[in-house]
């Protein structure tokens, strides 16, 4: 690797950065308008045409609130937690491929952060690690309710990390690559229908999603911050940015796991009849093959955060219109519906491929301009 | 070599501190912090699988519920057990001895260098560790995940309601 194409991937990587932090801001005041429609509401209007500065204000707001140390609360630990919960949040978009390569003469920009060939495992690892910024700051609060949070917390994500993991082995059965880049090029083959990994994986897909909404601490199983038992849950005692910063690692962990779940089951940048496009593109309107194939990538860019977006509005719709589960019967979901389902599902997968139902992958993109 | 050095020099900090710590709860985030050195090795070492299952597995696994135990039975200096002299005799001999014999084995190894034409700089990488896994050791593999099974069954075993026991 070049110096240019290392500086031209440092400049992706703090785009990518950039980007997940302002969907986490606008997802503050999406949140409120969405809820504002299912709930028949206004929503906020006031800062700005259709409150659209709401999050700067929001934000000002939490920046002026007191910062407050509980007695008898860790200290260290306390600061400590909120940015682990940030950190771990933002590692995760890294691996995901945004888009395909951008070619401009020599130069070749991939518009992913990184590409690793254990691209799924470090996603997996990194989310695994997010419990640590809630259950170190429920603990160094010094506060009962938030110590139960921190409980809730582990307990859940670990419960629902199996389900997790198990459907997506499904996945890698099928694919036979642990690279996302891969994942995504496999769902469209040049010249020949090709589906998306949804059609054949559709069980493993809503058990992913629903351990999606465990693992992000989002409604219906938001019992760490569960606010009729808890009071605040991990969070009771923080106040300020500190606050704000659990909150918004809620925020960004919701983009990755919308984005996990485009790339893993929706075909990614893919959008239908793009070779088709690319070959319109060059032949009939005269265009260069780089160029062509540019106006692809950007335009699955624009499809990967269409599919993104339709995600972040889904797990907001289920917020407003789902009540919480009880403690109980999220760990029996978890246990015994869950996991069973995905061992099954798994079965399937390698009956399925077995029999020849479910094609062989063909890696097409080794031998073509594409890869 | 720097960046051996420096992980290393992390990696025992952190090993000490584990020991060293009052607070148990400390003590396992600096195990944490041990375990993410380890991985950082393996990755200089171009072992990406490994790397990323030892974060997974220790890191984000059997760290949470240790941090989650630790939590529940709210262990501090105040409610430390304190051993009679005789356990922390019998610990110093028995660590001692173990640390001689170490020494003694590894005092006159030499390490062996690579032939940098026939090695295979890939073989950590997943997909040759799947076909050395499946192909050379696929006894080993399937009598240790027989091992797996049978832990996975006693543990429901032991969680299972009796009958007639309600919790809740």
């Amino acid at each position: 690797m070049t110096l240019e194409t290392l500086g031209w991937q440092g400049l992706v990587v703090l785009v990518v950065f950039g980007i997940s932090l302002l969907i986490a801001t606008y997802c503050t005041y999406a949140e409120r308008v969405i809820a504002a429609f299912l709930q028949d509401r206004v929503g906020p209007d006031r800062a700005g045409p259709f409150g659209i500065v709401q999050p700067l204000a929001d934000a000002v707001k939490l920046f002026t609130k007191e910062e407050f140390f509980p007695s008898g609360a860790n200290k260290a630990l306390f600061i400590f937690g909120p940015c682990l919960a940030m950190i771990t949040a933002l590692m995760s978009s890294a691996v995901i491929p945004f888009g395909n390569i951008l070619q401009f003469g020599e130069t070749a920009i991939r518009l992913q952060g990184i590409e690793i060939n254990v691209g799924m495992l470090y996603v997996f690892g990194i989310v695994s690690l997010g419990v640590y910024g809630i259950m170190i700051g429920g603990w160094a609060s010094n506060n009962k309710f938030s110590l139960l949070g921190a409980i809730r917390a582990a307990s859940q994500n670990i419960s629902y990390e199996l389900a997790m993991g198990l459907a997506l082995i499904a996945v890698l059965m099928m694919s036979g690559s642990l690279s996302l880049r891969d994942i995504t090029l496999q769902q469209s083959v040049p010249g020949e229908w090709h589906f998306w990994n949804i059609v054949k994986q559709p069980l493993g897909f809503i058990i992913f999603i629903v351990c999606a909404f465990a693992e992000t601490n989002r409604t219906p199983f938001d019992l760490p911050e569960c606010e009729t038992e808890l009071v605040g849950g991990y969070h009771t005692e923080y106040s300020s940015m500190k606050m704000g910063l659990y909150l918004f690692a809620e925020y960004v962990n919701v983009f990755v796991a919308s984005a996990v779940m485009s790339v893993i089951y929706f075909g990614g940048f893919n959008f239908p009849f793009q070779y088709e496009l690319r070959e319109w593109l060059h032949s009939a309107q005269g265009l260069s093959v780089d160029a062509a194939q540019n106006i692809i990538v950007i335009l699955g860019v624009v499809t990967i955060f269409a599919k993104i977006f339709a995600f972040i509005f889904f797990f907001m719709w289920v917020r407003w219109t789902l009540p919480r589960f009880r403690y109980d019967q999220l760990m029996r979901l978890g246990w015994t519906i869950l996991i069973p389902l995905a061992i099954f599902n798994i079965l399937l997968t390698g009956g399925l491929i077995t029999t020849g139902i479910i094609p062989e992958i063909k890696q097409w993109w080794v031998s073509s301009p594409l890869g | 070599m720097s960046l051996f050095l420096f992980l290393s020099f992390v990696a025992l900090l952190s090993a000490l501190g584990v020991v060293l710590a009052k607070n148990p709860v400390h003590s396992v985030l600096f195990l944490i912090l041990t375990f993410f050195t380890l991985s950082a090795h393996y990755l200089t070492l171009n072992a990406q699988f490994l790397a990323a299952v030892n974060i997974i597995v220790y890191a984000g696994a059997i760290m949470v519920l240790f941090l989650f135990v630790i939590m529940f039975l709210n262990l501090n200096e105040d409610t430390e057990p304190h051993k009679p002299a005789l356990a922390k005799i019998a610990a110093a001999i028995a660590g001692g001895s173990l640390l001689l014999i170490m020494v003694a084995a590894l005092r006159g190894v030499q390490p062996v260098g690579y032939d940098a034409n026939t090695f295979n700089s890939q073989v950590g990488m997943v997909d040759q560790l799947g076909l050395v896994l499946f192909k050379q050791y696929s006894l080993p593999f399937e009598l240790a995940s027989i091992l797996l099974l049978a832990a996975m069954v006693g543990s429901v075993m032991l969680g299972k309601r009796e009958t007639g026991e309600r919790n809740f």
